[in-house]
């Protein structure tokens, strides 16, 4: 069975201005051990999406009109909030791009890891220790018995997001969802982390729902990739298929845009203009404006994710000509 | 730009308009509150020389606390270095009278990485762009200020209506055009740009590392750029110096270090990045350093970089290595002879071409 399956989610955010259409008809699926990316820029609902299949959207000001999220076949978002919490944080896990904001500062790591085996298990503070420290080993931290009882400032960024990792992992849940999880770390230091969070993934047949913007990173660990533009999905494909060959403008643009470490290059390619503000969507297709493939058609209709072959989908209504290229 | 070819690149025969040698800052570590004794100092920069060429980009790479964004803040004059020297056009800059110094700061200015905290939320964006001639007035006559800042901001692509908008009401790209716009106000030779397309989306990077080149060829502009990017630091550099830890571990043009990097670190670096391209990806081989970068206030001694490396030996920990072409390539005509400063020097290839 399907480990996560979101169809045709919509999230909207009440505010002073009118409403805002964060997400708009987001279906995608990710199976065990399977590494989905979820590409986009800010505003794109790349993370709105994740907080809604998490179940830590504030609500009010969001609100979810529409959708399924269906977690080995059950729909979450009719579940009771009690049902809700036992999956959440066991069956399904979030890391964060921010360590630092995300881990309680007054609390000893030993503590915030040891946690989740006195909530979800009911573990005595002596077991739940010794798992801490255990969970600390696994994530590879050095020294992990003297440093269960550090706070989160006395470690470096890198380790900080282990002990994220850590927490994840500590109850085996079968879905983990990561937020940009190495977004603030050095490149060599985001080397380990992938490494360690691909490793960890393998050993737990575990789900991965892999938030960034970095294509880089997508290319390295993604089995497949969907790509957001305006709260919609504008793409969906396995990872190399989209980088031989983007069906959509929006990633084509994304792809040129990257400078190479390979090569030199002359000027960059640029997508021109800005992403849109979400209270005043573009109609049509939300790409139209700053697309150089648009024509009268993208302006007034707004184009499907269509099926373009082999589990890929575009939605541009000139796919055909966007891969031809 | 006569003494230009068409890519910006300088006759390498010129003199340097900035020479940074031997630079050293050391922040005081103290202890006590009413005697404040001193217990030691982080080291955030411990020697760096290096020269900037007219018309050259010259990048900066480095992790974070390996001092890159002390360079820029010394270079600024923003901070007093503890030693060494940092000549503009011949004279040191560090030791300038105080009415001295403000003409050369007029040629030297800053584009910072955060456009959200680097313009006054308080100031509409033609007080933010004209206040560098309140400072400068020689620059531009009062009546005139106006119509400059339209001109700047025409010139950085921004709509010159709007003059009288506050930052607030504008995107990240567009703050950091207006940043820039700031920068070049004052018609600077050297512009020192700390990581200045960090905070941006990748669309809207593009965009603003476009707008530097443009205006590099427009005005004959000599950038430092600092990042750790590595990617957009070689498309924009001509020569690109590697740091860490408050040394600078390699320096060369942006083939040298790119395609023949001799340092270890180096190597490891640019394994490390990720390439978008999911079949070269699988083909190149990548370098996983153990640990974190060490404290400045307690540097490993000999080189900083061997409590990392693969290659340390003895010697490594007793002897500090001088940023120089290393012997084995002293002879040679190859990528691989330029400065590094490690005693094992050896070309390793790790930027599989696609």
């Amino acid at each position: 069975m399907t480990l996560l399956e979101v169809r045709d989610l919509h999230v909207d955010f009440h505010t002073r201005d009118g409403v805002v259409k964060a997400v708009n008809g987001v279906s995608y699926s990710v199976e065990p051990g399977e590494t989905l990316a979820v590409l986009g820029e800010s505003g794109s609902g790349k993370s709105v999406t994740a907080q809604a299949v998490m179940g830590i959207l504030d609500m009010p000001p969001g609100r979810i009109p529409k959708g399924e999220i269906l977690f080995h076949g059950r729909d979450l978002l009719t579940m009771s909030a009690e049902e809700r919490r036992k999956i959440r944080g066991a069956r399904m896990a979030m890391i964060f791009q921010d360590a630092l904001s995300a881990l309680n500062p007054v609390l000893t790591v030993g503590y915030q890891l040891g946690e989740m085996f006195r909530v979800h298990q009911g573990a005595s503070r002596k077991e739940a220790k010794a798992k801490a420290v255990e969970l600390m080993e696994r994530v590879r931290i050095p020294a992990a018995r003297a440093r269960v009882g550090d706070f989160p400032h006395q470690f470096s960024g890198g380790m900080r997001q282990r002990i994220m990792i850590a927490m994840a992992l500590a109850l085996e849940p079968d879905l983990i969802i990561a937020d940009e999880p190495t977004t603030a770390l050095d490149v060599t230091v985001q080397a380990q982390v992938m490494e360690l969070l691909a490793d960890l993934q393998r050993e737990f047949n575990m789900g991965l729902i892999l938030i960034t913007h970095d294509l880089g990173v997508v290319a390295d660990v993604a089995d497949k990739i969907a790509v957001m533009y305006a709260g919609r999905i504008v793409e969906t494909a396995g990872v190399k298929e989209l980088y031989r060959s983007p069906a959509h403008p929006y990633t084509k643009g994304l792809l040129d845009s990257i400078p190479r470490l390979d090569q030199k290059g002359k000027e960059l390619y640029a997508i021109q203009g800005l992403p849109p503000n979400m209270a005043k969507v573009p109609g049509g297709c939300a790409f139209h404006p700053r697309c150089p493939a648009a024509r009268d058609v993208c302006r007034t209709e707004l184009p499907p994710l269509a099926a373009v072959g082999d589990g890929r989908g575009s939605a541009c209504h000139f796919w055909k000509e966007t891969l031809g290229e | 730009m006569s003494e230009q070819s068409e890519r910006g690149v300088p006759v390498r025969e010129s003199e340097p308009i900035l020479e940074v040698r031997d630079l050293v800052k050391h922040f005081p570590l103290t202890q006590g509150v009413l005697f404040k004794r001193q217990v030691g100092a982080v080291k955030a920069v411990d020697g760096v020389s290096f020269d900037l060429h007219k018309g050259e980009t010259l990048g900066i790479v480095g992790e974070s606390g390996c001092g890159k964004s002390t360079v820029a803040k010394l270079l600024m004059n923003l901070e007093q270095p503890t030693s060494g020297t940092i000549r503009y056009k011949g004279e040191d800059i560090t030791k300038l009278s105080a009415r001295a110094l403000r003409a050369v700061r007029r040629n030297i200015q800053m584009v910072f990485q955060d456009p959200y905290t680097s313009l006054n939320p308080r100031m509409t964006v033609g007080d933010i762009v004209g206040e560098p001639f309140d400072i400068h007035p020689e620059v531009a006559p009062r009546g005139d200020r106006r119509r400059r800042v339209r001109e700047l901001l025409d010139v950085v692509g921004l709509n010159p209506e709007y003059v009288n908008r506050y930052p607030h009401q504008f995107s990240g790209g567009q703050r950091q055009r207006i940043g820039i716009a700031r920068g070049l106000a004052l018609r600077p030779e050297i512009i020192v740009a700390d990581e200045p397309v960090s905070a941006l989306d990748v669309s809207v990077q593009a965009q603003v590392v476009n707008l530097m080149e443009r205006l590099q060829d427009e005005f004959g502009l000599s950038y430092i750029f600092i990042a750790h990017d590595l990617s957009i630091v070689r498309h924009i550099s001509d020569r690109v110096g590697v740091m860490y830890l408050g040394k600078m571990a390699e320096i060369g043009t942006d083939e040298q270090i790119y395609e023949h990097p001799t340092h270890p670190y180096t190597q490891a670096l640019l394994s490390a990045v990720p390439v978008p391209d999911p079949e070269t990806e699988g083909r190149r081989e990548r370098i996983v350093l153990e640990g974190d970068v060490p404290s400045p206030a307690n540097p490993p001694s000999g080189c900083r970089f061997r409590t990392r490396c693969w290659k340390a030996a003895e010697r490594c920990a007793e002897e500090v290595p001088l940023l120089a072409v290393p012997s084995l390539y002293a002879e040679s005509e190859s990528g691989a002879a330029h400065p590094s400063a490690c005693h094992f020097a050896e070309e390793r290839p790790v930027v599989a071409a696609a």
